[in-house]
């Protein structure tokens, strides 16, 4: 029986007390909650130290953050093998006419719109997804943290700066979503 | 020891944003919409959480495991590189639908092509490691 609730998409009252969990426990062992950190101590593991004093730093002492995005795609694995049923989100309705509209989809299905995820070669696919990549990477740097550094950790120290982040997020999203979407798929 | 803590965690952090539905491009789509409550009330209720955790830590002086007093760092003053960076990144954040949590989650769920985000999302900020002398901060 709670395996069957489990299984079903969470209600957002659960998700987000049990997201402020993680951070709590991750303060609980002297550590930040704040994951884009890692794609820094990934350059400094690859060897950009070489080229940009930014990575100079003994990444060793992050390795507790790289654990924890390793746990993060064991958890990954885990919520979508075991304790999944294969619903799509169920997403507002005028949003899914707008998804046709722009060519993303045909009709609502799976957890990510297969074209843009499920890989079929083409240069546009790889395009958006790579350049995807290079915002949220130079992004995140530029404003020192993400979702999880400045709208969880940020926000709840009461941060002006993590503020102001949260607020460039949304012009970033909105500026995407309603004028360049339009652009970019039609 | 410790490190089985941290892949704890992060195994209870990947299940929790693959389950709430944080980790679909859709639910990011429809949230710079406005359309839906669900990240809101997700957002919400994880920061009203956290907001009550960071004062009774601060007010019991709770400690961490290794017996020292959990400390908050402030962030440094600016407007520029918040707002400027922000902006930059929630463009990424809607297009490829994934922030760099919810980026592992998937790619453990078998959507590989986030490894491409992955790989890219890395270039970002080492571009911003090679440039960031001559940005505004």
């Amino acid at each position: 029986m709670l395996l069957e609730y489990i299984k079903q998409p969470w209600p957002w009252y659960i998700s987000g007390p049990l997201i402020a969990l993680v951070m709590y426990l991750l303060l609980k062992q002297g550590k930040d909650f704040g994951m884009s950190n890692n794609l820094r101590t990934m350059c400094t593991v690859l060897g950009a130290g070489k080229s940009s004093s930014f990575f100079r730093f003994d990444w060793k002492t992050q390795s507790w953050n790289l654990l924890v995005v390793l746990g993060t795609a064991i958890g990954g694995f885990i919520a979508h093998y075991f304790l999944s049923d294969s619903s799509a989100a169920q997403i507002n309705a005028k949003s899914v006419a707008d998804l046709k509209e722009l060519g993303i989809i045909d009709h609502l299905q799976g957890y990510l719109p297969e074209s843009i995820f499920i890989f079929n070669g083409s240069l546009f696919q790889f395009l958006i997804l790579s350049i995807g990549g290079l915002l949220i990477g130079f992004g995140t740097r530029y404003a020192g943290g993400c979702s999880s550094g400045h709208a969880i950790s940020g926000l709840s120290n009461f941060q002006l700066p993590s503020l102001i982040a949260v607020i460039g997020f949304f012009i970033g999203g909105i500026i995407m979503v309603h004028f360049l979407f339009p652009l970019i798929f039609a | 020891m410790k490190a089985v803590k941290f892949i704890l965690i992060g195994i209870l952090f990947g299940i929790i944003l693959y389950k709430s539905e944080a980790a679909s491009w859709y639910r990011i789509y429809e949230m710079f919409q406005f359309r839906s409550f669900h990240m809101y009330g997700m957002i919400g209720t994880a920061l009203a959480t956290a907001i009550i955790i960071v004062q009774i830590i601060k007010r019991k002086q709770i400690k961490d495991s290794n017996g020292m007093q959990i400390a908050f760092q402030a962030k440094d003053k600016s407007i520029t590189r918040y707002l400027v960076g922000g902006t930059i990144f929630g463009l990424g954040w809607a297009l490829s639908g994934a922030c760099p949590g919810p980026m592992f989650a998937l790619i453990g769920s078998g959507y590989w092509t986030l490894g491409i985000v992955l790989i890219f999302a890395i270039l970002g900020t080492w571009i911003y490691g090679l440039l960031r002398h001559k940005l505004p901060h």
